[in-house]
């Protein structure tokens, strides 16, 4: 049993592979190689900065076609974080636009600038910090986590998904409803950092090792 | 509005011991980084700042391993602030596990540094330290310079104009410390907060002279931070990291509880 955080050149992949061993006595690695991620039995796909670099890295290792087909083939879970669940959808308005894994429908866009909230205060962009995820629908990945539950978020751009069932949690941030936690079959996929949420997100972290899809 | 404002307790460290005292009820070590990290992490703290004013370079290492030894340990944002000149100063404490720097001089020093940063690592892990003190007499308007060397040195540059040009240079959020009201306890100096928080987009994290809990509730209220950073309210356990986010919440802020 092998958890691969698959590394494509983007960001910083220690403290997600740190928080996994933190709640798994499996082998979790970090790898960009082809075999030991189609070998692994549960992968993780982070990512972070810009998606266009992302999406650029993914190419460049050729490891966009690897992980389309993993994720179409539905064989093993799968959890994207952060720019990692941006990917999965058709397309980011980020960087003037570019075209994603378009594994689930929907699209990415940008919260806007000079935000305010219903009271008048000013709201920054990027959306850092500690939010409210309200669960859309039931998962096991939500075990032991409860409605409005807090993670952290850092981000500018957020998740319009296109079919509400493809939702599994909600932030409200400037009116905006940005579609934080998504996935179909075996993916699941969380605009929050995980490994940096605490409780909270260790246990999310402790029910993907153990689901089951 | 769900958003929390985030409590951050700062820990300076020297030659990987935590300076200026900390005083657990039940803690073994009150000067193991790791030990005190773990505790204010039970306590709920949204964030935990790393302060290295090591002197020496060889104790560089020392730093590096305590820095994976809490992002071992410690599931929450981890930043790591000073002597983070190059690129691969960067790289080294985001390998350890860090998850944010802090840079401070050579910032101004090299301002193109956190430019290439950004672009290198992503603004989300960039944060620019931005130590300022005001220059302006009681009669003016009020103007704050930035200063290095630990307030001792002038650099003429304008609190607030620095300020945007950081942000336009790709940093992230803002660790904004008053050296007039660094280690005085008689709160934030709110006018420089607010004039550097309203100036940019990005967070703003309020820094100096906390001393009573008002002083944190005033920092975003009045000064419009987005999270607040304190050492010794919380080291000496005058205050713990609930009672904080119990008495801002009670005034009306959304904490994380």
């Amino acid at each position: 049993m092998t958890i691969a955080v698959i590394d494509y050149g983007m960001g910083n992949l220690h403290s997600v592979a740190k928080a996994l061993e933190h709640v798994t006595h499996e082998n979790v690695t970090i790898t960009r190689d082809p075999r030991a991620i189609r070998g692994a039995s549960r992968l993780v796909l982070p990512g972070q900065g810009a998606i266009r670099d992302c999406m650029g890295e993914l190419e460049r290792t050729e490891l966009r076609g690897l992980v389309s087909e993993l994720l179409d083939e539905q064989a093993k879970p799968l959890l994207g974080i952060c720019v990692g669940q941006q990917m999965l959808f058709e397309r980011s308005e980020e960087n003037g636009g570019v075209d994603c894994l378009g594994f689930l429908p929907g699209r990415v866009r940008h919260f806007g600038r000079g935000l305010l909230s219903t009271d008048g205060e000013r709201l920054k962009v990027p959306h850092m910090g500690w939010n409210r995820v309200v669960q859309r629908h039931a998962h096991p990945l939500w075990d032991g986590i409860e409605d409005g539950a807090r993670f952290y978020f850092v981000h500018s751009y957020y998740v319009e998904a296109g079919l509400e069932g493809d939702i599994f949690g909600a932030t409200d941030y400037a009116g905006v409803d940005a579609h934080v936690v998504t996935g179909r079959g075996t993916v699941f996929a969380v605009q929050f950092h995980p490994e940096k949420s605490a409780r909270d997100g260790l246990q999310l972290l402790e029910n993907f090792v153990n689901w089951a899809p | 509005m769900t958003l929390a404002k985030r409590i951050i307790p700062c820990l300076d460290v020297d030659a990987g011991r935590v300076v200026k005292g900390v005083n657990f009820l039940g803690i073994r070590d009150a000067g193991d980084p790791v030990e005190i990290a773990k505790r204010y992490n039970q306590q709920g703290a949204d964030e935990i700042t790393f302060l290295d004013i090591t002197a020496s370079h060889e104790d560089r290492d020392t730093t590096v391993e305590m820095v994976e030894r809490i992002a071992g340990e410690v599931f929450i944002p981890l930043t790591v602030g000073g002597g983070i000149r190059r690129c691969e100063d960067i790289r080294t404490m985001l390998n350890a596990g860090a998850d944010k720097v802090s840079i401070n001089t050579a910032a101004v020093t090299n301002p193109d540094f956190v430019r290439e940063a950004a672009e290198r690592f992503g603004s989300q892990c960039i944060v620019v330290a931005i130590d300022a003190k005001r220059v302006s007499g009681d009669d003016e308007a009020p103007r704050w310079e930035i200063f290095t060397h630990g307030g001792r040195r002038p650099t003429g540059l304008d609190a607030v104009e620095w300020a945007r040009k950081m942000v336009a240079y790709g940093a992230g959020e803002l660790l904004l410390t008053s050296m007039d009201r660094d280690g005085t306890k008689a709160g934030f100096d709110i006018g420089v907060t607010r004039a550097i928080s309203d100036a940019v987009e990005v967070p703003v994290i309020a820094s100096g002279g906390v001393g009573n809990l008002d002083h944190l509730v005033a920092g975003v209220r009045e000064g419009g931070a987005d999270a607040v950073l304190a050492a010794s309210i919380f080291h000496f356990g005058e205050y713990t990291i609930p009672d904080a986010k119990r008495y801002m919440a009670e005034h009306g802020l959304e904490m994380r509880l």
